[in-house]
């Protein structure tokens, strides 16, 4: 019977459940390790711009003035290159794949008031070890020029001895 | 490193690739690469497994005879490198006038 | 009085051609006389971007020549650097890198059997193919977090590791699969309506095969023994497996070669998993790579060569891939000789054309 080869999987595909998902009616299912959009945690990310440069794309731009990180989701490769090298694990892999568009959006994410209250904290507090290295240096530099001119000045005494 | 290679003079040509022929080799590849401001030509030729470059060293500007007539499979190999690279090839059995690539560029690796 | 002898474009936009090629069929009545191919619609120069990307963001690029034997592509890539660079991978990353590699054979051959089902007109049997087809892209899905890119080769080893339990569950799922396909296989290979569009089909000769320069399946059909796979690169040198072949030397030895192959890669994937060892993923490099060398190795469709120049800084020179499609094609022309017309459609989807890997 070799002309009913398929009808029988066919019969059996008719009482069977469909093999697809409904997706647009009802939520899709992704897996576990499913590298789907980029996320950045904005309470965490301290605007390094190291994933600007290691984006094979240059889908990402960090604008440390403005204090925003930008994504572009429609040039993003979902390579994950960014996620590996974030030095605060502040990017992270979502799931769901990115939303379809009418146009090649760019999406911006300030940071957070907390994020950056804390990067101001640290901005002064840099600025204040600038500082006092500044002193420091500064004082070093005058005692070094004092025990030089007290040298220059004993080394004239000698001489005029 | 590259094993199994033969840099041979373009004159030579020819006569190399009609030895490996008479041997009984298949065409594996032919690719050309920018050294410089001269253009290297690599034929690959194979016999199982084992595998053996023809290297050539050519000036810009100079012609290449065509090898279709040993291995008639090589039109393709050879229409790409006159249309990316703009190097000229004689003879070929189906020469495409460098229709092959639609590139808005001429010889786009030149 | 001789037959009038008129010319007939085929493609580049044609229902069957998943991907521009054209083809100009001379014909005479009924018969095709000669068949001129031609390429060249998507050409994207992704070769030259080896000069502008430094060369470990070029796997990348690599990976992306072509969306269903992407990950030997950027295998391929990467085994070239690795043999200038002189790394040698640790012995998990080569069984993984084994196991991924089926599985993406596995699922080109059942997408091949789908797309030949719908070049014959067998709609519901390429919709049941395409079920399996579905399942090995989950798995794949579950193992490197892409379906059809994965992102998961680097210079010295893989990005991230592939814990025991996802393989493991791999098993059951690699079962399902072949008994789907094994139901499928009837269809295809002892239909007599199927029997009727494939059995002598396109005949090419062993002697022409070679000649021509073929490569794969289309190769093997002929009665060829040629694997690249048995040269053991990566971990098919442990691997227990032999070729297939056939002696039909027409489309049902092509359609025979590939069901058979998707079996021997889900042996292929058993035994990577039970042998799998233990150690680390990864090698750190160090420099840049200085010299020049070709991997062969064996794609789906075939041979493919990956020829890497590199002078020691951060951009490489020359990259060059030479995909089996393009080997394939002017073989293809020499079957599409003498054949009908009609059959011309599954003529060309029987050498399973790659457009975009074949232009790059």
């Amino acid at each position: 019977m070799s002309l009913a080869n398929f009808t029988k999987t066919e019969f059996k595909n008719l009482f069977r459940k469909p093999a697809t998902e409904k997706y647009p009616d009802g939520p899709a299912t992704y897996k576990d390790t499913t590298r789907g959009h980029i996320e950045n945690n904005m309470d965490t990310c301290v605007l390094c711009s190291v994933c600007q440069m290691r984006c094979p794309t240059g889908a990402i731009t960090v604008d440390r003035k403005a204090q925003t990180w930008s994504i572009r989701p429609f040039s993003c490769i979902q390579c994950r290159r960014c996620v590996d090298n974030c030095p605060k694990k502040s990017l992270s892999m979502a799931k769901e794949y990115t939303k379809p568009d009418v146009v090649k959006s760019q999406m911006d994410f300030e940071l957070s008031d907390r994020q950056k209250a804390v990067l101001a904290e640290q901005a002064r507090q840099a600025a204040e070890r600038v500082a006092a290295a500044m002193e420091e240096r500064k004082k070093a530099a005058a005692s070094a020029k004092q025990t030089k001119d007290g040298e220059a000045k004993k080394s004239e005494d000698n001489k005029t001895q | 490193m590259l094993e199994n290679t033969e840099e041979t003079p373009l004159i030579g040509l020819l006569n190399k690739i009609k030895e490996i022929q008479t041997a009984g080799d298949r065409l594996v590849q032919i690719c050309a690469t920018k050294i410089g401001g001269n253009y290297e030509l690599l034929y690959t030729f194979g016999r199982d497994y084992d595998i053996r470059h023809i290297k050539v060293t050519i000036e810009p500007g100079a012609h290449v005879p065509s090898i279709t007539d040993m291995f008639p499979a090589a039109y393709l190999y050879e229409n790409e490198i006159h249309d990316l690279f703009g190097i000229a090839i004689d003879g070929i059995n189906h020469d495409y006038k460098g229709g092959l690539y639609r590139t808005p560029v001429e010889a786009p690796f030149k | 009085m001789a037959a009038k002898r008129s010319v007939i474009p085929f493609g580049p936009q044609h229902p069957v051609l998943p991907e521009p090629i054209h083809i100009d069929l001379v014909t005479e009545d009924e018969k095709v006389v000669e068949a001129i191919p031609s390429i060249g619609f998507v050409h994207r120069g992704l070769e030259n971007l080896v000069t502008k990307k430094d060369f470990g963001e070029m796997v990348y690029v690599a990976e992306r020549i072509c969306g269903i034997c992407s990950f030997g592509h950027g295998y391929g890539y990467v085994d070239a650097i690795e043999h200038i660079m002189n790394i040698e991978p640790t012995g998990r990353a080569k069984y993984i890198r084994t196991l991924l590699f089926e599985l993406s054979r596995m699922h080109s051959h059942i997408l091949w059997l789908g797309l030949m089902a719908d070049a014959f007109g067998f709609e519901s049997l390429f919709m049941e193919t395409w079920k399996y087809r579905e399942k090995v892209l989950d798995m794949l899905e579950a193992a490197t977090g892409g379906r059809v890119i994965f992102s998961i080769m680097r210079i010295g080893g893989l990005r991230k590791d592939v814990p025991d339990d996802i393989l493991s569950g791999f098993l059951p799922e690699l079962d399902k699969i072949e008994e789907g396909i094994r139901a499928c296989e009837k269809a295809f290979l002892s239909d007599p309506a199927v029997l009727g569009r494939l059995k002598g089909v396109g005949y090419l000769s062993k002697e022409d095969a070679v000649k021509l320069g073929c490569e794969g399946p289309f190769l093997r059909a002929s009665g060829v023994a040629r694997d690249n796979r048995m040269k053991g690169y990566a971990a098919y040198s442990d691997m227990d497996f032999d070729i297939i072949t056939s002696d039909d030397g027409d489309s049902y030895g092509r359609c025979y070669v590939r069901i058979q192959e998707i079996y021997q890669s889900a042996n292929i994937i058993r035994q990577c998993i039970e042998k799998m060892p233990k150690e680390g993923i990864y090698v750190p490099i160090k420099g840049f790579p200085n010299g020049e060398y070709m991997t062969i190795i064996e794609q789906p469709r075939g041979g493919a060569c990956y020829y890497v120049h590199a002078s020691g800084k951060k951009f490489i020179e020359r990259m060059r891939v030479r995909t089996p499609t393009f080997a394939n094609i002017p073989a293809l022309a020499k079957t599409l000789q003498g054949c009908d017309v009609a059959d011309v459609p599954i003529l060309v989807v029987t050498i399973d054309p790659c457009i975009s890997c074949t232009e790059r």
